[in-house]
């Protein structure tokens, strides 16, 4: 074992699965020569030469969409877009082609690939460097999409994620690259190294997509979550003292229904929680899930802890970020009902 | 006050409309022959004039002339020749079976049969072009069966692609032809990236990215040339300029302003401009890009230059929107016609020969259309399950597909 921050996990993934494949490549923008510029790629190119890791045009599409070609001559490509925020011109790269591949062409062609970005808010990023896009994804018939919380999660899904057959949109929060955070944004940050789970195998090793994790036994209340949002439900329900268990769903596509199921079940009670928009949100997908399978588990109404239905403000961060204070108002009020 | 004239937008307008006399007498036609053959390892700079001209072969005569005109045996012309007639048999069948209500849809290729017909013939087994709804010469000149072509436009229980897809949007990685997809100029870039693997894993290879004229303004034809030229991709890049993107005409790809292979100058990408009605010169320029690519010099722009003789598609009626006797006027001819003469001037064929031959390919693209039809048609015979449509979403299917298929009853 050994202690890594998120990008160090991310960097280490890269690592092994490139040592273990000739097919992998890795490009973007930055990603080359400079190592990215939150540091996921550094020494890559250096160790794996630049026809394995190597510096792209600014162009989103033209990056995906290379991509995609070089996944049908048969590579594995890992692709970084800078910011999840700046995926939008590769979106008809992805929802037209990448997701389609495999089924237009009746599995003639495929999309084994994996397109990274860093993603989420707290960070005082503004408009285009906090946006949490995922369900946009989600929506998307023939791609996979995950979130990890942890530089454990993070290096054994890329992991993953990198051997699956299909595209994987892959979002990494970036408040959570170099240590956990809980939204109280007032106290000091904990560094990855003083957590245990900044401890990480250095072997290959796996965490299979599709499969949530239990980061917190409870009976009370079931907290769905993912991301950052872990960690601020943590202390939500530390701060209440109400005993909730709070899964995070690691995947969102393919989405681990079993696990919440059984927990909602036992608990009777489900508040979900994630930083983008409300409306359409991926908590909608999350709460008509829970309302068809648990219905008659349930003791309260399903609740929604989202960012508000507005762009991403500067100044107004705080407010804006679903932070403690409103995942502990919900838990009381759902356990009130 | 500012002494400024009100400002106003420019609206182009094509030369002629339903009912105008059709005048290309701006359309400058160079002569057969004309045209340099630069080496291909001339540096781009050096053959900056190759997008300004059209490089053609055969003349008013039919006789091939000039440095172009030694690629092709006559064995290979009347091979191209029944490719081509093959092709206008195909379209014209199948579009009458859209008539008849037999598919819901139907492209034709009139007037631009030589384009892909004659540039398949310049690849090698394992080269893989990225086309268009409209290069279906690529399958007809690399062998591929016309019965599954048909058995996809009918959609029925032997189409390849199992009904998933709108007819004519074929797939077939063996006969290096990616799968075809309605968003335009998406494959622009995805064949540059294949050409870029097959760099980065030291094969030999290359790849064919095409896109229409109007596709040219779509943002991923940019992306294309920017990482084509980056990377020094072994991609041959096809703008096919049949001078219409549905009603609208070139010029609001800005057509009109500068060629199209103009274009290719701005990333230093050597770019040629062909005759995309004469055979012999689209086989030849494809050969000398596709030399040039496999020798690791990079990739090479092509515009040829066609006329798109039919409708867009069986959902269109160009004559709303253009003279009827535009391609009676066109200056570069038909490609068939052209092809035919050319032969006939060397004493390798007939109007005897050539009226058997049509003969036979009329019979062989009837035998094919009764296999395909008694297998079904949409409307009717066997069709895939809809069982089926759940698979290929994902290499394995996810348990909510599992759970769907199941509640539909499949």
């Amino acid at each position: 074992m050994a202690r890594m921050t998120m990008i160090e996990a991310i960097r280490s993934a890269h690592d092994l699965a490139m040592q273990r494949d000739e097919k992998v490549v890795v490009f973007g923008e930055d990603v080359g020569y400079f190592g990215g510029v939150f540091r996921c790629t550094a020494g890559l190119q250096e160790k794996y030469g630049k026809h394995r890791c190597f510096d792209a045009p600014i162009n989103e599409s033209g990056i995906v969409g290379a991509a995609i070609g070089m996944a049908a001559y048969g590579l594995k490509p890992v692709v970084e877009i800078q910011f999840a925020d700046y995926v939008y011109p590769a979106y008809d790269q992805i929802v037209s082609e990448a997701a389609r591949m495999r089924h237009r062409s009746a599995g003639q062609f495929t999309c084994p690939m994996v397109i990274r970005m860093p993603t989420g808010g707290g960070i005082f990023g503004g408009q285009t460097h906090s946006q949490s896009p995922e369900a946009l994804f989600t929506h998307v018939s023939g791609v996979k999409v995950v979130v990890p919380s942890s530089p454990y999660d993070a290096r054994g899904l890329l992991l993953s994620a990198i051997e699956d057959p299909d595209p994987v949109i892959f979002l990494e929060p970036k408040r959570l690259y170099n240590g956990p955070f809980d939204g109280h944004h007032d106290r000091p940050v904990t560094a990855w190294k003083k957590h245990p789970l900044g401890e990480v195998p250095e072997d290959y090793d796996t965490i299979p997509l599709g499969k949530a994790s239990v980061r917190r036994k409870g009976s009370d209340v079931t907290v769905l979550a993912y991301g950052t949002m872990v960690y601020v439900a943590e202390a939500a329900a530390d701060e209440t003292g109400i005993d909730a268990e709070i899964i995070d769903l690691r995947s969102l596509m393919p989405l681990d229904v079993e696990a919440i199921t059984a927990s909602v079940q036992k608990t009777g009670r489900c508040v979900i929680v994630h930083e983008a928009t409300r409306t359409s949100g991926f908590g909608a997908e999350l709460s008509a899930t829970v309302q068809e399978s648990c219905f008659y588990h349930l003791e309260a109404p399903i609740l929604r802890v989202a960012g508000w239905d507005t762009p991403y403000p500067h100044a107004q961060e705080w407010a804006y970020f679903p932070g403690p204070e409103r995942v502990a108002a919900a838990l009381k009020d759902v356990m009130e009902a | 006050m500012p002494d400024s004239k009100p400002l106003s937008l420019r609206i182009p307008e094509p030369g002629c409309r339903p009912g105008d006399q059709p005048d290309f007498s701006d359309f400058v036609v160079p002569r057969a022959g004309e045209a340099r053959r630069p080496d291909t390892d001339a540096s781009p700079e050096d053959m900056r004039d190759m997008a300004f001209s059209i490089i053609r072969v055969i003349n008013k005569k039919g006789e091939a002339v000039g440095p172009w005109a030694d690629t092709l045996s006559v064995e290979n012309l009347r091979d191209g020749l029944r490719h081509m007639l093959t092709l206008r048999a195909f379209d014209e069948r199948m579009l009458k079976a859209q008539r008849q209500g037999k598919t819901s849809f139907y492209m034709q290729h009139l007037g631009e049969e030589a384009v892909a017909c004659a540039f398949r013939m310049a690849l090698e087994e394992g080269d893989m072009n990225f086309p268009t709804y409209r290069q279906a010469g690529l399958l007809i000149a690399g062998g591929y069966p016309l019965v599954d072509m048909m058995n996809q436009i009918y959609s029925n229980a032997e189409d390849p692609l199992k009904g998933r897809q709108l007819p004519i949007m074929y797939s077939s990685r063996e006969h290096g032809f990616f799968t075809i997809s309605g968003n335009l100029g998406t494959q622009f870039i995805q064949a540059v990236g294949w050409g870029m693997a097959s760099a980065i894993a030291g094969d030999t290879r290359i790849a064919s990215a095409w896109i229409g004229d109007g596709a040219t303004s779509e943002s991923d034809f940019y992306a294309a040339m920017v990482f084509a030229s980056t990377y020094n991709a072994p991609v041959i890049l096809n703008i096919v300029n049949n001078q219409w993107a549905i009603s609208t005409f070139q010029g609001f790809a800005r057509g009109n302003a500068v060629t199209f292979a103009e274009r290719g100058h701005g990333f230093g990408i050597p770019s040629l401009r062909v005759d995309g009605n004469d055979y012999l010169a689209v086989h030849a320029v494809a050969k000398w890009a596709a030399d040039r690519a496999r020798a690791g010099l990079g990739p090479t722009l092509i515009e040829h230059v066609t006329y798109r003789a039919g409708g867009h598609s069986t959902s269109d009626d160009p004559s709303a929107y253009r003279s009827k006797d535009e391609f009676s006027a066109w200056p570069l001819g038909d490609p068939i016609d052209r092809l035919k003469r050319h032969l006939i001037t060397l004493g390798e064929w007939s109007e005897e020969r050539h009226t058997q031959a049509l003969a036979e390919i009329t019979e062989t693209v009837r035998t094919a259309q009764k296999k395909a039809e008694a297998i079904g048609t949409l409307i009717s015979g066997s069709h895939p399950s809809p069982r089926s449509m759940f698979d290929d979403v994902y290499a394995e299917m996810p348990p909510h597909l599992v759970a769907q298929r199941q509640a539909g009853g499949y």
